[in-house]
């Protein structure tokens, strides 16, 4: 065999290597659709939405779990994104390199790797004791800010660091100041980026069990939360519980309620996605 | 008394002595060529007027420059009050991602002035002004950024202009263009000397010899001769200026 030709044959090799890695992972994920749907789709209608939670798997419902997770969801973005936007402005375009700023870009880094559980023991302690905020969708929503304050901040860093040096310097050059270049030039190139990563961030928050139930998220809750001071559960949550019980009706309305999740978990990267492509298109540098 | 005058300037980047005791006065109403092969510091030096190099970390300046008489490092006013009296237009066209209309009246926006009829009129003028005016007159809110490269360049002239500065600063700004667009910029420059200070960097010889008045050459940091552009050109003092002219280094 000559040397070309060994070249091809690993190429074709490689090729159907990475084929087979891709196929991997959308077969595990086609799988547990499929599972999934096949259990829970039955389940599926409008009283499994509208019902509140009860003992028998056929009456209950995920009312109170999903105006749960939307009340926390909110309140999340609501204190987070804010936050998180201006410390990642701030430590891009105002901090001094340095010795601390080092410092705190590595913190930060690091801070999105830690177990979510360990946010939700600080949480419990910080919010629900020390503030006296107990198991509230207040104290949910602060442990869930953290929990996403470092990918938001990490986020909205590459976004304002991917704004060409150029565009910067046509506004300073017209005498504009650092927040006027930041707020007219800067925010709005950048936005597409920034949004993206909030989005994804709220993702992985509605994904989240382990820190709200160390916060105190309840499972049975026969009322919808009418203040951020309520107590609440939400859907992961009220999944993770009727797994655990022994008849195979809540098996079935867990199946249900993770179709549910998955929904809003897609629709929101769908429409991360949809901002991205739409701001990527008005502000080609 | 000089426009734009600059006393013994040096410049450091970190450990780097890149612009050496320079010194230079430039009249007003004139087009200024510098001209010098890459990294002799015509940039750097350019962007001592407008305090640019401020945006750069680790520079260093000593020496002074003076616009009208003030010393623009020393003085009290603050640096972005200062660059609205100077344009400056850069090697790349850069404007901004939003329509036309808003690339001009930018300037404005961030004073404040939300006027419609003087925007109106600043954009009418300013785009007159850089000989861009008929090509986008019917489609002022159209994005910017689906102008061909000469006309963003004359865009950024533009909005340059619309600020009404003294002084208009010029980093190659025909370089990453073709002829024909080179020679409308050209001229443009020609006609807005009437109006403003001009000082362009250029890497083109022949530019240089067409548009300017004046004519600096740097070297490696230092101003090695300044003089009438049409001295430099027939029969300059120094032979490093006619080695380079003539193309036989840089």
């Amino acid at each position: 065999m000559s040397n070309s030709q060994l070249n091809r044959l690993k190429d074709l090799a490689f090729k159907i290597f990475a084929i087979f890695c891709t196929s991997v992972g959308l077969i595990v994920l086609v799988v547990l659709l499929y599972v999934v749907i096949s259990q829970g789709l039955s389940r599926i209608d409008w009283d499994f939405i509208t019902n509140l939670p009860s003992r028998s798997a056929e009456r209950s419902g995920i009312y109170t779990a999903l105006f749960g997770m939307i009340w926390v969801l909110v309140l999340t973005i609501l204190i987070s994104f804010p936050v998180g936007v201006c410390a990642g402005i701030y430590l891009q375009e105002y901090g001094k390199k340095g010795f601390l700023t080092n410092f705190i870009e590595i913190n930060i880094s690091n801070l999105a790797g830690v177990p979510s559980i360990i946010y939700g023991i600080l949480g419990l302690e910080l919010f629900g004791r020390l503030l006296h905020l107990g198991n509230s969708i207040l104290a949910g929503s602060l442990t869930l800010s953290l929990l996403i304050l470092p990918l938001i901040i990490v986020s909205t860093r590459e976004a304002v660091k991917a704004v060409p040096k150029s565009l910067r310097e046509a506004s300073y050059g017209l005498g504009a100041t650092k927040w006027q270049t930041i707020w007219n030039v800067v925010l709005p190139s950048s936005f597409g980026g920034i949004m993206t990563g909030l989005i994804l961030a709220i993702s992985r928050a509605i994904g989240e069990t382990a820190p709200l139930i160390v916060v105190g998220a309840l499972v049975y809750v026969p009322f919808v939360p009418s203040s951020p001071m309520d107590e609440f559960t939400v859907l992961p949550s009220q999944i993770f519980n009727w797994v655990t019980r022994p008849q195979a009706g809540f098996v079935t309305n867990a199946a249900a309620a993770i179709i549910i999740l998955l929904t809003f978990t897609f629709m929101m990267n769908g429409i991360a996605v949809i901002i991205r492509n739409r701001f990527n298109k008005k502000t080609k540098f | 008394m000089f426009k734009l005058e600059a006393r013994n300037v040096n410049l450091y980047y970190g450990e780097k002595h890149a612009l050496k005791n320079i010194s230079i006065g430039i009249d007003p109403n004139t087009v200024t060529a510098f001209i010098g092969p890459s990294g002799c510091g015509k940039s750097t030096f350019l962007r001592c007027f407008n305090r640019m190099n401020d945006l750069i970390d680790n520079v260093k300046i000593t020496g002074d420059i003076l616009i009208d008489g003030k010393n623009v490092y020393k003085s009290k006013i603050d640096v972005d009050e200062h660059r609205k009296k100077i344009g400056m237009v850069f090697q790349k066209p850069n404007p901004f991602p939003k329509s036309i209309y808003e690339n001009v009246i930018y300037g404005l926006r961030i004073n404040g002035i939300n006027n419609k009829q003087v925007l109106d009129e600043t954009v009418e003028r300013s785009l007159k002004q850089a000989a861009l005016w008929e090509e986008v007159k019917d489609d002022l809110k159209k994005s910017a950024l689906s102008l061909s490269g000469g006309q963003q360049q004359r865009l950024c002239i533009a909005r340059a202009m619309a600020v009404e500065p003294s002084v208009i600063l010029m980093d190659e700004p025909a370089s990453a263009l073709d002829p024909i667009s080179t020679s409308k910029i050209e001229d443009l420059i020609y006609e807005l000397k009437s109006k403003y200070t001009i000082v362009i960097v250029t890497h083109n010889m022949q530019q240089a010899a067409r548009i300017s008045d004046k004519t600096a050459f740097f070297y490696l940091g230092e101003l090695i001769e300044y003089n009438q552009t049409a001295t430099m050109f027939t029969n300059p003092d120094k032979e490093q200026t006619q080695n380079y002219i003539t193309g036989r280094f840089g």
